[in-house]
């Protein structure tokens, strides 16, 4: 019955999108606040509908319904609770419903956004709804989760165990959360194309309006992507935590353009230039977004985590993607020039810093775009194949965006309009000095001695040390008497403190990076009991091995005692596994994790070696310094995301809070 | 006496000898550090031919195993990395490296990105200088204006700045 009804719910959830679209179109058309609102009412309807049917699923899986095809191939009775849940979304379908949930769900929020104007507004109501339209027909015709199977499975096939993980479980939701909010930031620059404003007064009003929805779903988007990443690290085995995987690319691609919206959002909120870029940009994210989900989805790349899928699926998304990109792209060759270009502004000035912000951002994620889709194009075009992995990253990505960090912390500290460049390089002066020293230090202390490492953590220092100096600079420390300074940083509005925040962080990431990066060891070796091995300055000796039986597989569970080579410093046990998943017949590793300060001690255990009476297992040994930071750096950003949304200025309809003059 | 010395220590012996000897590992390590971190190197930039998206550094796979102890060979008969990456393009295509490589069917890939930041800066720079067409000096009369216009409080504050110079 559940599985009917929420077939019956999506079903729904369909025709109350296409009521959306038409009411709140039919609604701007005949400048009607009746039909408006009809449109907005169904749009909430469609997030409830879907809401409904997303719940159905996640109780047919929880109750474990094997008559439902989509849960008898993700789900198995002797699977965790969390598991179960999670299996709702681990699939095509149910990944899918997901997405439409979300789309939905945002949707709901902007219909009940307060402050728009009535046409802005029914417009982007309308255009969130032909999403949600195009996406649920989507999921209702080719891809509903609610497929009854006849006669059902005693036992179900069971979620990937490589998924049942809780870092997994909560980063498809976070993931798409910040992938399909984007969908507002589209909808509401269709919204303003169409509407077309010439007046300059629109466009920082607009700025204001789309800044929220690009930072909740620039900040969501970090934390699904961190979440993924750390997943693939501790999970997978391998000891990296990035690998240029085209669908890692996928959920990059729409971050980087979501960064460089929120930047150039500023611009036009502030000073209502860039106008015509920011829409482009806020078209760009969710198109993006789009396009990994056609990646992802159509089996056309060959990647770690792609979903198993048919073509024809891959088809309709890439009908999908064309018709709203294409419509939106078009829309945008056409009104764009009629765009009034805003405030002037010289070329030292903080828009002439953001808009090179936007230059590199771009151009990074061009290159993510060129490196995930070329060979793709090579092979239809000329039938050679080649791959493209870390080295041409490393190669294009990394100096592109070492160039941006450069530029950075001078951007804040230039006044609008016209900046002071000279005065700027003072107020860092400190900053740069210390990074410099920062840098020959890591270059002369750490052994083997590295040129690229060490310059990586003179960046690191110089975007977090610049991030401080900005904050120094506007509570004028060193300047002003103590209370003085007091007062100013508590009269700092929280988008000042959530910016610093997000570049701290961002210095922070970079030198967990690049540390991580240039001086990790590893070992591997295949150890008897009492026997170790070393990389790095840390040695592990397998203590103990036995099997353990969980919830639902078998492991070979090792024992590993941890201590440094030169046994200055405690010892620490460390458990790794072995897991053997009977119901899918797969093999995984449970890495053990022994935190050491910024470091990790990372040991895998392989496979079994040597003979039956001398019994041998391989262990891997990776020491991965400053790894910590790699994952701190973007919680540290995402929560100046958050940071920058709680402030008031972003809120509509709450006026700035006027200030006490000095 | 000589046969218990050897009743005690033959069974020492033997545990020592196996505990000397290291059990056949899947990978074996070439002897020469240099060498086997030239091979590691090597391993990260190899794709395992059979896998998605994986170097064979970290492909649990049978190929990348395969393919692993044929570069160590290489390695250890004397070949230099780019006669290791050469034989390996020659035996299994562009595919198996990482790295793409650099010919005419490449170069966008390439050089794309640098193009697009020259490109773009180049636009920047054609439209600032279109702009910088700097506004007549303001005639006496309007000086004048400014000033009473300055003079005014209300209009001097902006409550919504945050540039490092407001508040001053």
């Amino acid at each position: 019955m559940i599985a009917e009804f929420g077939a019956f719910a999506l079903a729904l959830a369909l025709a109350l999108s296409i009521l959306q679209t038409g009411l709140a179109a039919a609604g701007r058309v005949r400048r009607s606040p009746v039909l408006a609102g009809a449109g907005q009412g169904a749009a909430l309807g469609a997030a409830g509908a879907v809401a409904l049917a997303f719940g159905a699923l996640i109780y047919a899986f929880v109750t474990s319904d094997f008559s439902v095809s989509n849960v008898a191939a993700n789900s198995h009775t002797d699977k965790p609770m969390l598991y179960k849940v999670a299996g709702a979304w681990g699939s095509h379908e149910g990944s899918l419903l997901l997405w439409c949930l979300v789309l939905t769900v945002f949707g709901g929020a902007l219909a009940r956004a307060r402050g728009l104007p009535f046409g802005l507004k029914a417009s982007a109501v309308a255009a969130q709804g032909a999403l949600g339209s195009l996406f649920l027909a989507f999921a209702v015709f080719t891809s509903s989760p609610f497929t009854r199977l006849d006669p059902a499975p005693v036992q179900g096939a069971s979620l990937n165990p490589l998924l049942q993980d809780p870092a997994l479980a909560i980063h498809p939701p976070m993931l798409y959360a910040g992938y399909v909010g984007f969908s507002v930031c589209f909808s509401l620059a269709v919204a303003a194309l169409i509407e077309g404003r010439a007046q300059t007064a629109f466009w920082p009003a607009w700025g204001r309006w789309v800044r929220p929805w690009a930072l909740a779903s620039w900040a969501l988007l970090t934390v699904g992507i961190t979440l993924g990443s750390f997943w693939a690290y501790y999970e997978l085995g391998w000891g990296g935590w990035w690998f240029w995987d085209p669908v890692e690319n996928a959920s990059f691609m729409p971050w980087l353009a979501g960064a460089a919206l929120l930047h150039s959002a500023v611009v036009t909120e502030r000073r209502g230039a860039l106008a015509g870029w920011t829409v482009f940009l806020a078209l760009l994210a969710f198109t993006f977004s789009m396009l990994g989900a056609f990646l992802v989805r159509s089996g056309v790349l060959t990647s770690v985590h792609a979903f198993a899928v048919d073509p024809k699926r891959g088809l309709m998304l890439l009908a999908i993607l064309g018709v709203t990109a294409g419509a939106a792209f078009a829309l945008f060759a056409w009104r764009a020039p009629q765009l009034k270009g805003g405030g002037l502004f010289a070329p030292v000035s903080r828009e002439g810093a953001l808009v090179l912000n936007n230059l590199f951002l771009t151009a990074a994620a061009a290159t993510v775009l060129l490196g995930t889709l070329y060979p793709l194009i090579l092979e239809a075009a000329s039938g050679a194949t080649i791959s493209v992995g870390p080295p041409y990253f490393a190669a294009t990505f990394t100096p592109l965006m070492m160039v941006a960090f450069v530029i950075l912390p001078a951007g804040p500290l230039l006044a609008w309009k016209r900046g002071d460049l000279r005065g700027a390089m003072q107020r860092l002066a400190v900053a740069a000095g210390l990074a410099i020293v920062a840098a020959l230090l890591a270059y002369a202390l750490w052994e083997p001695r590295k040129a690229f490492a060490a310059a990586g953590v003179g960046m690191g220092a110089w975007l977090i040390l610049g991030a401080l100096a900005e904050v120094a600079e506007r509570a004028r420390l060193f300047r002003a008497s103590s209370a003085e300074v007091l007062r100013r940083l508590k009269g700092l509005p929280l988008g000042a403190w959530g910016m610093t925040l997000a570049h701290l962080g961002l210095g922070v990431f970079i030198l967990g990076a690049v540390v991580e990066t240039g001086f990790k060891a590893e070992a591997a070796r295949a150890l008897t009991l009492g026997q170790s091995v070393s990389a790095g300055p840390w040695t592990v000796t397998l203590d103990d091995v036995r099997v353990v039986e969980g919830p639902n597989y078998l492991a070979e569970q090792g024992r590993l005692t941890v201590r440094p080579s030169n046994d200055r410093g405690r010892a620490e046990t460390v458990t790794a596994e072995r897991r053997f998943f009977p119901a899918g017949g797969q093999t995984t590793t449970e890495v053990g994790l022994d935190f050491r300060g910024l470091d990790d001690v990372y040991v895998v255990m392989g496979e079994r070696a040597g003979s039956p009476a001398q019994p041998a297992w391989v262990v891997r040994l990776y020491w991965n310094p400053w790894a910590r930071l790699i994952f701190l750096g973007p919680a540290i950003m995402a929560l100046g995301g958050l940071l920058s949304l709680l402030d008031r200025r972003l809120r509509v309809g709450v006026g700035p809070r006027r200030r006490k003059t000095a | 006496m000589r046969r218990l010395a050897v009743l005690v220590v033959a069974p020492v012996l033997a545990l020592m000898l196996t505990a000397a000897e290291p059990p056949a590992a899947p990978d074996r390590p070439l002897a020469d550090t240099a060498q086997e971190a030239r091979a590691q190197a090597l391993f990260k930039n190899v794709r395992c031919v059979v896998c998605q998206h994986e170097a064979i550094a970290d492909s649990p796979a049978g190929v990348a195993g395969d393919m692993r102890r044929l570069i160590r060979e290489e390695i250890a008969s004397g070949a230099t990395d780019q006669q290791v990456r050469d034989d390996l393009v020659r035996r299994f295509g562009d595919y198996v490296l990482f790295t793409p490589p650099m010919r005419a069917g490449t170069w966008l890939l390439w050089f794309g990105p640098f193009a697009l930041v020259v490109l773009a800066v180049g636009v920047l720079i054609a439209r600032s200088r279109r702009r910088a067409i700097e506004p007549p000096p303001l005639s006496p009369e309007e000086e004048h204006r400014l000033d009473e216009l300055l003079r005014n409080e209300k209009l001097r504050r902006d409550p919504d700045a945050t540039s490092p110079h407001d508040g001053r």
